[in-house]
């Protein structure tokens, strides 16, 4: 008998709320439920303000929730202590965001190596191989500023598949691409985490990127604050 | 890659404000690094030059002018002491050496100062750097009345070697040339002492140099009041030999009678074994004393005079490069820290990647540290090569104008706290920009 594959991500009960002192507190996220099977390509949709990013920062752990479990591949985040959360982040979650965040003062190279570096696997052929992939086998030793807009997400890719991660968070990563670029990111991103078995969570608010997954699921659908703030 | 190499990365990113932070610690480490190494040449010169003797016994009068004139050749004599006195030493059985120097010449070229002595000078210590230095030279020491040995500095300058002649250049009330030539035997290695700068010629041919001898009736009398003899006997014991003085030229032939012969200072080395140095210092103490209770001559240790005129002269400068250095350090701070401090808001988005990436909070207040550090530590390795390098530089100028030998890599032991107090630095005023890093709340930083 083969042990069931676990879930890329399972959100239990996971609220979130803002306190600002001298104004109301400001609930944005109120997960009941929410799940994605291992290597599921998700797109999800939502007006902005309704705890998108909020969410996706959740589920990376860079922000903490109030109450609830965020389990990836079946570990709780929630319950493990910051350095153990990074680690596990470094190790375990892809992230590619809206404006790529590339460091400047890095080759294309040295930037997916740099993501690699703080899992302690800085491995500089995977490295090669990953650019390669992406199409940059060319451009490697080229910093940001010299790559065009697509290039630049493409070593955002690369670097966010460096550590093998279980689940890849995409943040609106089309958002500061050229039409004629959406496509070929979007198109990249989906067979890059086909190829390595990557779950896929992409938040856009484009629907013809939403159109391209195989589930794509509304925020107010299973996020009862967005669906009060909607 | 490495926290090092991350922080390389950065500072390369902001490469002028990098290297002008760089480059005020840099001219800050070189002007300390350069001041503390002179400081320390000057305390070596004013300590260990004079090391090699017990004593310097010479007329009564100022010490530190007797110490600067016979051990350094810098000021000029006031009074000389009689030969006899010299005779009366070397019989003293609790000394091993008395070696007489006379002075108050120059060399006709360069005005390099004329040492008269014996070939027993060149078997005293040279120099003293934890143990005693030994003459080194080419050729030969002094033999024949004249003779010369010249040290490096006066070969170099005066481009004279072995077989080279020169005269004497009077040093009295009214200066002339002597007409006689000495012929250079030997040149010294260098010593890294006033010795280098001064031409040593064989006390014989000095003495006898016309009016190098005193006149007879002003040395009876000033023998009488030095010995407390009665005139009649002093010129009784000489009148022989002063009656068959024989004028050769400007000079004299034959015997010279003592009388008329005068040494400015006597280096004097106890007797002792070199395993017993307590004993030595026993003798040459009860030496001193007598010479002292005698009231005819002053004994002296250089040592001692010399290490009183540093504390006067040298420790205020030291004070005061002290302070510089607490200046210099305080500026290096405000540098590093304005320099860094000022980089954290532009940096706020790179450190929310790094910790998205997985970087702890203490990585990357780590990297802000390693940078600041770098910063400092790289100050400080080209503030020493600077400093060095502005020594070597002033090394010829020095040697020519002031005669300071200065050996151009001279290395002080300061300068191995140099970069341990830097990177210290560094790390500490990395720790409020480094804390900024560590408490960067992630997701803000990285708002679009």
């Amino acid at each position: 008998m083969s042990t069931p594959t676990l879930p890329a991500l399972q959100l239990r009960n996971v609220a979130k709320t803002y306190r600002i002192p001298g104004e109301s507190p400001l609930t944005v996220l109120d997960v009941p439920t929410f799940e994605m099977a291992a290597g599921e390509q998700v797109a999800l949709v939502g007006g902005s303000g309704l705890g998108k990013t909020t969410l996706l920062n959740v589920v990376a752990g860079i922000t903490p929730c109030d109450a609830g479990e965020v389990l990836i591949g079946g570990t709780d985040i929630t319950k493990l202590p910051e350095a153990a959360r990074d680690r596990f982040r470094a190790e375990r979650i892809g992230i590619v965001f809206q404006n790529f965040n590339l460091l400047p003062a890095f080759t294309a190279l040295e930037n997916v190596l740099l993501g690699m570096a703080f899992s302690g696997r800085a491995d500089r052929s995977r490295a090669r191989e990953l650019l390669d992939a992406v199409g940059l086998s060319d451009r490697l030793h080229h910093q940001p500023g010299r790559l065009s807009v697509g290039q630049q997400q493409r070593v955002a890719v690369a670097r966010a598949l460096a550590n093998s991660p279980r689940l890849m968070l995409a943040d609106e990563p089309t958002a500061s691409v050229d039409l004629a670029n959406q496509d070929r990111i979007v198109d990249l991103l989906r067979t890059q985490c086909r190829d390595n078995g990557v779950a896929l969570l992409c938040v856009t608010h484009d629907p013809s990127v939403a159109a391209q997954f195989d589930r794509t699921i509304e925020l107010e659908t299973f996020n009862r604050a967005a669906a009060v703030a909607a | 890659m490495s926290l090092l190499a991350i922080a390389w990365k950065s500072l390369r990113q902001r490469a002028l404000a990098s290297s002008l932070t760089v480059l005020s610690i840099a001219l800050g480490v070189a002007m300390l690094i350069a001041v503390l190494i002179l400081l320390g040449i000057f305390a070596r010169m004013f300590s260990q030059t004079g090391a090699g003797y017990d004593l310097l016994v010479g007329p009564r009068g100022s010490e530190t002018q007797l110490v600067l004139s016979s051990i350094y050749r810098i000021e000029k004599p006031i009074e000389n002491l009689p030969y006899r006195y010299l005779k009366e030493l070397r019989e003293d059985p609790r000394i091993e050496k008395a070696v007489p120097i006379t002075i108050g010449d120059n060399t006709d070229r360069g005005g390099f100062p004329i040492v008269g002595t014996t070939a027993q000078y060149f078997t005293l210590p040279a120099a003293y750097d934890e143990g005693p230095v030994e003459f080194r030279l080419r050729g030969e020491v002094l033999k024949q009345p004249f003779d010369a040995v010249i040290g490096s500095e006066v070969a170099a300058v005066n481009g004279w070697d072995l077989g080279s002649t020169f005269q004497i250049l009077h040093g009295g009330a009214e200066p002339h040339l002597h007409d006689e030539v000495f012929t250079i035997v030997g040149v010294l290695d260098p010593t890294g002492t006033p010795n280098d700068r001064t031409a040593f010629v064989s006390m014989a041919g000095f003495l006898a140099l016309s009016d190098h001898l005193k006149p007879v009736d002003q040395a009876v009398r000033d023998h009488a009041i030095f010995f407390g003899e009665p005139e009649e006997v002093i010129r009784a014991r000489e009148q022989d030999l002063i009656d068959n003085l024989v004028p050769h030229g400007a000079h004299y032939h034959g015997e010279l009678p003592d009388l008329l012969k005068e040494v400015t200072a006597i280096l004097v080395t106890a007797k002792g074994d070199p395993e017993n140095p307590l004993a030595r210092q026993l003798r040459t103490k009860s030496l001193a004393q007598d010479i002292k209770t005698e009231q005819k001559a002053m004994a002296v240790s250089p040592v001692s005079v010399m290490k009183k005129l540093a504390s006067v002269l040298l420790e205020p400068i030291d004070l005061a490069t002290k302070m510089v250095a607490g200046v210099i350090i305080l500026v290096t701070a405000v540098g590093v820290f304005v320099s860094i401090y000022n980089s954290m808001s532009e940096r706020r988005r790179e450190i929310g990647i790094m910790r998205a990436l997985g970087a702890r909070r203490g990585t990357v207040m780590g990297v802000i540290l390693a940078e600041s550090a770098l910063l400092c530590v790289a100050g400080g390795v080209l503030g020493l090569l600077l400093g060095h390098g502005l020594v070597f530089a002033a090394q010829p100028l020095l040697a020519e104008k002031a005669g300071l030998l200065i050996d151009p890599l001279a290395f002080e032991p300061y300068e191995l706290l140099v970069i341990p107090i830097l990177l210290a630095l560094g790390i500490l005023v990395g720790v409020l920009p480094g804390l900024t890093a560590y408490n960067t709340d992630v997701a803000s930083a990285l708002e679009p």
